[in-house]
């Protein structure tokens, strides 16, 4: 009964898995500073409908997502990002969103990883 | 005709213009073998646009031209992203270059992802290994000592177990789990704790109040997780040693080995041996058991990070045995009398004055087999999803007498869960969902009866937790479960977080949680005592007794502030567990103890407010006042629970000294305990010698270590512990005549044993 279980969970999930489009897995670099700036960006993203799974990290400014292709694209994600003042290679924030972060995720003037003085 | 024509043209004429107006391409990369290979899922888009596309599973693209804009990107995890400059439409074929240095970045998070735990929302205090090496010794009863979320008793006068408590209750209401699978229950509870050496735990994970419904339904008042150490992360070998003045000898010894980058295994042996016979106070009993312990351990671990494969595999094996009882008793002299009054050939009077005149013992000696199987899956392309496999079966026999009482107990018991977890819409709402069985068989003797009983249950639960990374998260859970013995009921647990501002969180729990109390394992303290043991009910499915049912409800704040500019925390915990119906314990006569079901209310409150500080660089303070109020219907009307403290007070000091480059440091540790005054059972019906008061007198307890570390493989420590020296000065009630009315060990509400030193060392290659 449970190997049966088992088998039926991998079955499962193994054709989830197989349906790329479903989740699809992409990474862009995004912009930002701390842990602050790191809540906000992977909320941002996670807002968009149809983004699954949001993770950025903050040395490398590396913004994994896993997303379902048929609902949403990278590009909305990046209108979502610079809506929340944050640049991405393609897209820039605007001045006025920019101003709108906290004042320690002023990015633009030093992009280094500082999330060990928060 | 014509019209047709110029329909067909138009249309002909229309794709082309569109055609026109488009980038067709392919992204490709190139392997180790010098072949192109397409890349599927490659981010493509106009700098500085709104349009952008992903490649298909041939690496293929279109996306719109536009004279807007002439730069392209072409970017992929793992590859280092390109600028095309494009002016014109057209076909393209780009190959991009791998960078390695991302690849290990991913790899990275991958693992992050697993760690991740949704158990945010509840109130989990983490102790990790540094916290633990504070009071240097020796097993997970002893852990505790510089924590205040968890308070340390002792059992009974024979043994000195320390028993711990959560809340106001002991641990039977706790559940106690070893990387998340039940262990310390049914046999081993009583002394259960003491079989978990100190070296082999990583970290303890203590949550108040109701706990997830995924370890079961059995926690009633919090959950204690221990995480052992590990064969990749823990050190190659590790040997630490310890001794006290009281003759208590232990070794503990880790090797661990890494059979490939995928596999390690480690062997983790225990040993503790006390053969002194210490007796200070001129009861003529013992005040410390003789014991020794052997703890055998061998983990498996196997990981593989690519496929997203985790799992280990223990074997443990352990063999306990304590002797207590007076100082010149004979356990073969007593064992040879008792298997002739067996067998026949000793009349019971004879057995009886002859043990008299042998004197007052008790041994209590366990041997359990203990192998547990974990496996976990995180689907590589999917890190939030993930299934988990746990199973563990453990033999736990236990041969012991109290003098005359006599209680052997073999509990056989199987433990299974089968997790999975993933999300709905995205990472923000995840969930947990799985089955349960478990199978308990029981033989016990208890005196000459015998009492043996088989509990099967299954059960399966959902879980969903929510999170926005912000303000509010929550967790809901509910599991139903179909018990031979408790019937089939469903457990609710939920959690909330709230942070209203700045490093301030507010939590809320409630919950419920239902049990088969094992009255006589739980309750073996009792044994060593002059009391007739009786159970008042019948009807119940476990002993004659119904199962136990309780709600805990729970709300806590969490301030972080910085004062003096260094950083400290303050905490205010109100938790109320509610029984709808607890198997009472009741000794308020000193001739019995009654087992009966409840019959009115049975409420534990418990508030505490607790202040952690670094009041100068590196010196730490922690200190914490409870107040408990335990109160239960008694057959005799309602009353405090006995030999619970209703004001507590706890400071904990640590400093450090700044590590040089080799390690080498000096760490100081004190704690300071403050029991208020513990109400006693009662003892009115004895005659007027073994008398006690109402309540015990409240008292303090302290306990110092210094940890000289020479270097990051060698460190060497000194400690005492009670150094103020208090002891309670009569433990044993009537210890003149053991075999008589009055004797009682039970009643034990301080420490028996004096001020007492330590040293060891700790060596880790």
């Amino acid at each position: 009964m449970k190997k049966l279980f088992l088998v039926l969970v991998l079955a499962l999930t193994t054709t989830l898995a197989f349906a790329q489009d479903k989740n699809k897995k992409m990474t862009m670099e995004v912009d930002g500073k701390c842990d602050m700036c790191k809540a906000r960006i992977e909320k941002a993203a996670l807002g968009v409908k149809g983004v699954k799974y949001a993770y950025w990290d903050i040395p490398t400014h590396q913004l994994s997502l896993i997303l379902d292709e048929r609902k949403t694209d990278p590009m909305q994600v990046k209108t979502a990002l610079v809506a929340v003042g944050h640049d991405t290679k393609e897209l820039k924030a605007t001045e006025e969103a920019y101003n709108a972060v906290h004042p320690c995720c002023k990015y633009r003037d030093d992009a280094t990883d500082d999330s060990e003085k928060h | 005709m014509d019209k047709f024509k110029l329909a067909v043209l138009f249309f002909v004429f229309q794709t082309a213009c569109f055609a026109q107006d488009k980038i067709d391409g392919v992204v490709l990369e190139m392997t180790a073998a010098n072949k192109e290979v397409a890349l599927q899922g490659a981010n493509v888009y106009w700098l500085n646009s709104q349009i952008g596309t992903i490649t298909n599973g041939k690496g293929e693209f279109n996306i719109a031209f536009s004279d807007e804009y002439n730069k392209l990107v072409i970017s992929y995890v793992g590859f280092e992203t390109d600028t095309l400059t494009i002016t014109s439409p057209g076909t393209i074929t780009h190959i991009l270059r791998p960078s390695s240095e991302l690849d290990e970045v991913v790899v990275e998070k991958k693992r992050d992802a697993v760690q991740k735990s949704f158990a945010s929302t509840q109130n989990v205090i983490t102790v990790n290994s540094a916290e633990l090496l504070k009071a240097a010794c020796c097993n997970l009863s002893e852990s505790f000592e510089t924590n205040p979320a968890i308070d340390v008793n002792f059992s009974d006068a024979l043994t000195g177990t320390k028993q711990i408590q959560m809340l106001g209750l002991t641990s039977p209401y706790l559940l106690i789990t070893q990387e998340n699978i039940p262990m310390v229950r049914g046999a081993s509870q009583a002394y259960g704790l003491t079989f978990t050496p100190g070296t082999w735990v990583e970290s303890i994970q203590i949550t108040k109040g109701a706990g997830s419904v995924v370890n079961g339904y059995e926690s009633i008042s919090g959950q204690i997780n221990t995480e052992l150490v590990k064969p990749f992360t823990d050190e190659l070998l590790f040997v630490n040693a310890y001794g006290n003045v009281n003759g208590r000898l232990e070794l503990n010894t880790h090797i661990n080995t890494k059979l490939s980058d995928k596999i390690g295994t480690g062997i983790y042996i225990h040993g503790n041996l006390r053969n002194k016979k210490e007796e200070n106070n001129g009861d003529g009993f013992l005040d410390a058991p003789v014991a020794d312990q052997i703890n055998i351990m061998n983990r498996w671990q196997y990981q593989n990070a690519e496929k997203g494969w985790v799992s280990f595999l223990n074997l443990r094996y352990l063999n306990d045995e304590k002797q207590t009882g007076e100082i010149d008793f004979d356990p073969d002299a007593w064992i040879r009398l008792r298997s002739a009054n067996e067998s026949g050939s000793l009349d019971d009077s004879t057995y009886r004055t002859q043990s008299e005149a042998l004197g007052w013992g008790s041994e209590i000696n366990t041997q359990r087999f203990d192998a547990s199987l974990k496996l976990g899956y995180v689907f590589p392309e999917l890190p939030f999803q993930s299934f988990g496999f746990q199973t563990s079966y453990s033999d736990h026999r236990q041969d012991s007498y109290y003098g005359f009482n006599r209680y052997d107990i073999d509990h056989k018991s199987v433990f299974s869960n089968l997790l999975f977890n993933s999300i709905i819409g995205d990472t923000r709402n995840k969930f947990t969902t799985g089955l349960t069985y478990a199978y308990d068989r029981y033989n016990e003797l208890v005196n000459t009866g015998n009492f043996s009983r088989q509990d099967v249950s299954a059960g399966a639960f959902f879980e969903y937790s929510y999170e926005n990374l912000e303000k509010l998260s929550l967790t809901a859970g509910l599991r139903i479960d179909s018990h031979n013995r408790l019937g089939t009921y469903l457990t609710p647990r939920l959690h909330m977080r709230y942070t209203p501002w700045d490093r301030g969180s507010l939590r809320a729990s409630f919950g419920r949680g239902r049990r088969a109390a094992n009255i006589f394992a739980e309750n073996q303290q009792l044994f060593a005592s002059a009391r007739a043991i009786q159970i008042l009910d019948t009807e119940g499915s476990i002993y004659g007794l119904d199962p136990e049912d309780a709600w805990n409800y729970g709300v806590s704040f969490l301030q972080g502030f910085t004062f003096l500019n260094r950083p400290g925390n303050i905490t205010l915990d109100y938790y109320k567990t509610d029984f709808k119906n607890q198997v009472v314990v009741d000794w308020e006569n000193p001739n019995a103890v009654f087992f009966y079901n409840l019959d009115g209310k049975s409420v534990a409150n418990s508030f505490q407010v607790e202040v952690n500080h670094e009041i100068l660089n590196s010196l730490e303070l922690r200190t914490a006042y409870k107040y408990y109020d335990v109160n239960t219907d008694y057959r005799n009307g309602n009353l405090q629970k006995p030999l619970q403290a209703q004001h507590r007070f706890f400071v904990n000091l640590g400093y450090e000294t700044q590590a040089k480059e080799n390690g080498a440091q000096w760490k100081f540790d004190y704690t300071l305990h403050t029991l208020g005054e513990q109400r006693l059972p009662n003892t009115d019906v004895n005659p007027p010698e073994f008398r006690l008061g109402e309540f015990a007198q409240g008292y303090s307890l302290m306990n110092a270590q210094v940890t000289k570390v020479f270097s990051k493989a060698m460190e060497v420590y000194v400690g005492g512990e009670n150094l103020t020296n208090f002891k309670q000065q009569n433990p044993v009630l009537g210890a003149e005549d053991p075999f008589g009315a009055n004797f009682d060990t039970s009643i034990v509400y301080a420490p028996i044993m004096g001020r007492m030193f330590y040293a060891g060392f700790r060596y880790k290659l």
